[in-house]
């Protein structure tokens, strides 16, 4: 334990912010998990692959001399394509199988993923350089790396745009219909089909602007998808299905809950913590239900 | 009719097993070769390494071959290497020693990469008295089991942060100095701890944040902060690659003024490509630099190892690669001075091993680490945009002077 972080006080903002930066970060990962388990009721553990491999995407146009933070419009796009074809290769077969199968099947896509970035990308850590700088708080005792604040800012602007999308367009309401019962949608003549692809393309797509974001602040490496699979995860089971506000507070309540936590527990503790709360969440959760099917009874 | 069917599976079994036993006996030797086994992370998360050590090895090999070979009782032999790929997992690793003793007949082995893997594999190693000279696992716990059969021509990782303490404890006036510290929590990078808590005793030091980095690390902004508050001497980080390549991100980002960096894996993570002018005036641990003084008569200096390694493979040499090739020196010599291939007769020669290569001076301690060679730290120093590594400990073999303490970001460009 250490509790240097209740003395300075400046610790505190620093932890906040970085938290909070984090967090919105992970809620867009996050988002992108609910929409597809949502609509298709499948939990993807290559969640957090397809955002390293749209990591690389921008992290291979830093390479050619192109400034990384055009990835986050180039890597979407592709990443839309390559969840379509994820798709239609096999998430179609598992789509309406139980939810083990789904897991069984996304796992080994997680595999042959990390297997293909390190074929082509090697294994070597690599990062993109934005040099955005740093802006500084309080007389440089807080600082802020600006790619950071424009990774949450990019994040937001797409989590809004796409819950506009989702409201107002024709195919975002056909995704909603089938996420509400799939098989009315089917006889009112939504091709689910159709839907189910773009809507694993759109997961994919906000994966790509994840992982564009991450390699110009944090670092990228075939195999370190698995935490933001478990983040996601995480902060889809806290916030729900369905319920964007939920998810985006859940995913900055996250970042803080771990800034805190690596500050007063020690950093080894920092992804145990968050597997902790994992277990209270879900245990509380049990507790809650229980206590109202017995005022029903 | 039954019993026949029986009797005939059996001899039959019986003889494959005998051929088997039989063939590989003597598969040690074959012909005119010397049959060296090792399992390498071909693919996987250390595959550019395991590929850094097999080119170390095969630059060796061929060598050796092409300036005679090995005389063993007035006989010239060659060197050939089996190799499997572990695919950087230690379960792996093991199952393919057991291969490489048990059905290819491997009587002396060379190590895999990086500490985790050497330790799934020495047990095998070991359990059937097999000499294995490794080039790739420096973690002290290797040295400490009493092993009889390990030998390590690499620096144990407790000595790799050791002078950089020193160094600042030096420049402090030989006063202790405050150390602010974040290891991952892998075999490797704990022993390197241990080298530094040692150290800070030595040395009255004080250890004012001893943070453990988690094996999926990529965000250590946590201790950053703290370290910015506490205001250490020394900042000491060790994470493999990743933990480099972090902490030099954050440290600039978020405008961390320490007047000492201290780190390791700066080359295998090449710092100063990927991160420019923001690694200058890191320092790093490393086992070996092109530009020591040491001389052999394969490879001639360090200098020029390098330069036939990047004719033959298209990149520098990382340490990695050139301590593999020592590797294959060390069992040469011994080979030579047994003039025998029994086992036992082999280990004991390399027990008594006392060379110097290019890479370093080459003496076993007890537990099989060498003990002959000091690590070197080297500095990040750039002009304009090329940074450049240049030793600066310890003084014998120092090209430039060490840079202390290093400049406040508000006066870096």
């Amino acid at each position: 334990m250490d509790f240097l972080i209740f003395k300075a006080p400046m610790l505190m903002v620093q932890a906040s912010l970085d938290g909070i930066l984090l967090g919105i970060l992970f809620a867009l990962i996050a988002y992108g998990m609910a929409l597809q388990w949502g609509v298709m009721n499948i939990i993807n553990i290559a969640q957090g692959d397809l955002v390293i491999l749209g990591g690389y995407i921008a992290y291979t146009m830093y390479l050619v001399g192109i400034h990384p933070a055009w990835g986050v419009i180039v890597s979407p796009i592709i990443m839309y394509f390559v969840g379509v074809l994820l798709y239609k290769l096999v998430i179609n077969k598992v789509v309406d199988r139980d939810l083990f199968i789904s897991i069984l099947a996304t796992f080994g896509i997680a595999i042959v993923f990390q297997q293909l970035m390190n074929f082509i990308f090697g294994a070597d850590v690599v990062v993109a350089q934005s040099e955005y700088g740093t802006t500084m708080l309080f007389d440089n005792s807080v600082t802020l790396p600006n790619s950071k604040i424009f990774s949450a800012f990019i994040s937001v602007l797409y989590a809004v745009a796409l819950v506009i999308y989702m409201k107002k367009s024709r195919l975002g309401r056909a995704i909603r219909a089938t996420a509400q019962n799939a098989r009315a949608a089917k006889i009112l003549g939504v091709d689910t089909e159709k839907v189910y692809a773009a809507t694993f393309g759109i997961n994919a797509a906000l994966c790509g602007i994840a992982g564009a974001l991450i390699s110009i602040t944090l670092t990228l490496h075939p195999y370190v998808g698995l935490p933001y699979t478990v983040r996601s995860f995480m902060i889809v089971i806290v916030a729900g299905l369905g319920n964007l506000p939920a998810v985006a507070l859940s995913g900055m309540g996250l970042g803080l809950f771990e800034e805190f936590a690596d500050y007063i527990l020690g950093t080894e503790f920092r992804i145990g913590a968050v597997f902790m709360l994992l277990v209270f969440i879900l245990v509380y959760r049990r507790f809650k239900l229980s206590k109202k099917r017995e005022y029903l009874k | 009719m039954n019993k026949l069917v029986k009797l005939f599976i059996t001899s039959i079994s019986a003889i494959t097993l005998a051929l088997v036993s039989f063939t590989s006996s003597f598969a040690k030797v074959e012909g005119d070769y010397i049959v060296l086994g090792s399992a390498i992370s071909l693919t996987g998360k250390y595959s550019s390494n395991g590929v850094h050590t097999q080119n170390g090895y095969n630059m060796a090999v061929e060598r050796i071959n092409k300036m005679g070979g090995v005389e063993v009782q007035g006989k010239k032999y060659k060197f050939e290497i089996i190799y499997y790929d572990d695919e950087s997992n230690p379960k792996r690793a093991a199952q393919l020693a057991e291969r490489l003793i048990k059905q290819d007949g491997v009587h002396y082995m060379l190590g895999p990469y990086s500490s985790g893997l050497t330790k799934a594999i020495a047990p095998v190693t070991e359990k059937y008295k097999i000499p294995m000279v490794e080039a790739n696992g420096a973690s002290r716990s290797l040295f400490t089991k009493g092993y009889k059969y390990l030998f390590a021509v690499l620096s144990p990782a407790n000595q790799y942060l050791e002078v950089a303490i020193d160094l600042a404890v030096e420049k402090n006036g030989g006063k202790g100095v405050r150390i602010a510290q974040a290891f991952e929590q892998d075999a490797f990078s704990q022993d390197v701890r241990l080298g530094i808590l040692d150290a800070a005793k030595r040395t009255g030091s004080e250890i004012i944040i001893d943070d453990k980095l988690p094996k999926e690390l990529n965000d250590m902004a946590a201790t950053l902060a703290k370290v910015k508050a506490t205001k250490p001497d020394v900042l000491v980080v060790s994470g493999h690659t990743k933990g480099a390549l972090t902490a030099i991100r954050q440290i600039s980002e978020m405008k961390v003024d320490v007047p000492m960096l201290a780190m390791t894996h700066c080359d295998a993570a090449k710092l100063s490509k990927q991160h420019g002018k923001k690694s200058e005036y890191a320092l790093c641990a490393s086992q070996w630099h092109k530009n020591l003084s040491y001389k052999d008569k394969f490879f001639g200096s360090g200098k020029k190892y390098d330069k036939d390694f990047k004719k033959e493979f298209g990149y520098a040499p990382p340490y990695q690669s050139a301590e593999s090739s020592a590797a294959l020196l060390v069992f040469k010599d011994a080979f030579e001075r047994a003039n025998s291939f029994d086992r036992d007769a082999v280990r004991d020669a390399l027990v008594d091993t006392e060379m110097q290569t290019f890479y370093g001076n080459i003496k076993f301690g007890p537990g099989g680490q060498n003990v002959a060679k000091p690590m070197i730290l080297f500095q990040v120093r750039c002009k304009g945009d090329e940074c450049e590594n240049k030793v600066v400990a310890p003084t014998k073999w120092a090209s430039d002077k060490f840079y202390h303490p290093i400049p406040k970001w508000s006066e870096r460009s």
